[in-house]
């Protein structure tokens, strides 16, 4: 576990290649909707949470993610429905996140069909919750989320709330902590690229991957596959989670795996 | 289709939602049940579990269940074990101490090598979609849970023990992780189990679940 795993070069590289790049469909909420944003602001309606991740389930996404991206400001978490619905027809892994203040909240997404949970302010607020979560459910069901924005060469600071509020702390000081308490994944979403289709914040993607030997889910900024396959291959992320692409659809998700295919990635069979 | 319902075991282990979703999913009636009565008037009976070997089994002694599901066992209705519930099936396991399992297909329950087979250190646990192959020795899965699923479709796994059957007729599919085969389902005569999740590994999982209703 920990620093410097990766940093053995060519075992790693093999290491990596072993495993499939899992591909996500992300799906952001507020309220009873999807919506989408641009660095995470200006949310627009997309449509219904649940026929949109019944089709990215039918196309083949290996996971979901559900953010409640208003859930921290108002102290609430609407996603509780929304899952347990989900989960009446959609059977692969979900990873719940926003507004998770407890392990009682994390029981109850658990319970009503979530497979992993994500936290993000909590944790900047608690880091104990980390420790807490993994010591319950396992820390392959703690998923640390990360809002990064970048402050200055390499380096980017920890986002909350959301991607609104500052945090101070430093993005790759906070993923060592978290990992040492127990996060069994990293979910990282550049603020700077998120809804931006100008493809994954690599420099950010490979900077994390090189500190911890955890599956980082890259999140934020795909505009074509070619992104995905750039971000694997540049930055070692693990698995790719994507939105505005699959909502707008600019593709769907076997058009990526295809095309990942083609890069020689290794992706799950499929169909 | 199985008209009577299915027993899925609560013994207070693991998200049962899920796994009942699943199997309605297939078309069949769930009883998520405590009641040895209930277990044992059903022709086919899931036992699930995630965590901890010694906690699984103390949790259905505690339960009083072993009884009932060794007699759906011994009776010969079908048994699937899901993920833990498939380790506990056999004899016994080497997680935090020795501990007996149900003694339903001889093997044992050992850790997940954290060395694959190449000398290269490899994560433990074995988490994510790993392909379904057939195991050294066996022809084909006609006739088996794996029946409609073609070698290569993958399944989602989430575990660091992995059971070694005795038989090596017992092992129906493994998947290799790090290169070394992991049994992913096993089954004796109406026993049967699968180390990954059916209920979370999309169509090729439901695949599973609708032929051992059919079963």
């Amino acid at each position: 576990m920990g620093a410097g795993e990766r940093g053995l070069a060519p075992e790693a590289h093999c290491l990596a290649a072993l495993r499939s790049t899992r591909l996500i469909a992300r799906l952001d909420i507020k309220g009873p909707n999807l919506i989408k944003g641009i660095h995470l602001e200006g949310l627009r309606v997309i449509g219904s949470p649940n026929e949109h991740a019944l089709r990215y389930y039918q196309q083949g996404a290996d996971e979901l993610i559900y953010m409640d991206c208003v859930a921290s400001l108002y102290g609430r978490n609407s996603l509780r429905e929304i899952v347990e619905a989900a989960a009446q027809d959609v059977f692969v892994p979900m990873t719940v996140g926003g507004g998770i203040r407890s392990v009682d909240d994390a029981t109850d997404l658990l319970r009503s069909g979530a497979d992993k949970v994500a936290v993000n302010t909590a944790a900047v607020a608690n880091p104990e919750l980390i420790s807490d979560i993994a010591r319950r459910f396992g820390s392959q069901c703690m998923v640390l989320s990360i809002e990064a924005k970048q402050i200055g060469p390499a380096r980017w600071e920890v986002y909350t709330e959301n991607g609104r509020e500052r945090s101070g702390k430093d993005v790759i000081e906070w993923v060592r902590r978290g990992v040492a308490l127990g996060a069994g994944e990293i979910l990282l979403t550049s603020v700077d690229r998120e809804g931006t289709r100008r493809g994954f914040d690599i420099a950010l993607v490979r900077a994390v991957t090189a500190e911890v030997s955890v599956p980082v889910i890259a999140s934020g900024g795909m505009g074509t596959a070619q992104d995905l396959v750039d971000v694997v291959q540049q930055a070692e992320a693990d698995a790719v989670a994507m939105a505005d692409i699959l909502h707008y659809r600019r593709a769907a998700i076997g058009d990526v795996r295809q095309a990942a295919q083609a890069a020689g990635l290794s992706v799950r069979t499929y169909g | 289709m199985a008209s009577a319902p299915v027993a899925v075991v609560d013994y207070g282990v693991g998200n049962l939602l899920s796994v009942r979703r699943a199997l309605e999913h297939c078309g069949a009636t769930v009883a998520v049940t405590a009641d040895p009565a209930v277990i044992l008037a059903a022709k086919h009976v899931v036992l699930p579990g995630v965590g901890a070997f010694a906690n699984g089994m103390t949790a259905l002694q505690r339960q009083g269940l072993t009884g009932a599901v060794r007699q759906v066992a011994t009776g010969g209705r079908l048994l699937l074990g899901i993920c833990l519930g498939m380790q506990m099936l056999f004899d016994d396991s080497m997680e935090f101490g020795l501990t007996a399992g149900l003694g339903l297909i001889a093997g044992s329950v050992v850790a997940v090598p954290s060395i694959a087979s190449d000398g290269r250190v490899q994560k433990i646990p074995h988490i994510g979609w790993n392909s379904l192959l057939l195991p050294a020795g066996r022809e084909s899965w006609n006739g088996t849970l794996m029946q409609d699923l073609r070698p290569g479709d993958a399944a989602y796994f989430v575990h660091s023990f992995m059971a070694n059957p005795v038989d090596p007729r017992h092992r129906i599919a493994d998947c290799h992780y790090g290169g070394i085969p992991v049994a992913a389902v096993v089954g004796r005569d109406n026993v049967l189990g699968c180390q990954f999740h059916p209920e979370k590994s999309g169509q090729a999982g439901l695949s599973v679940l609708r032929r051992f209703l059919r079963m």
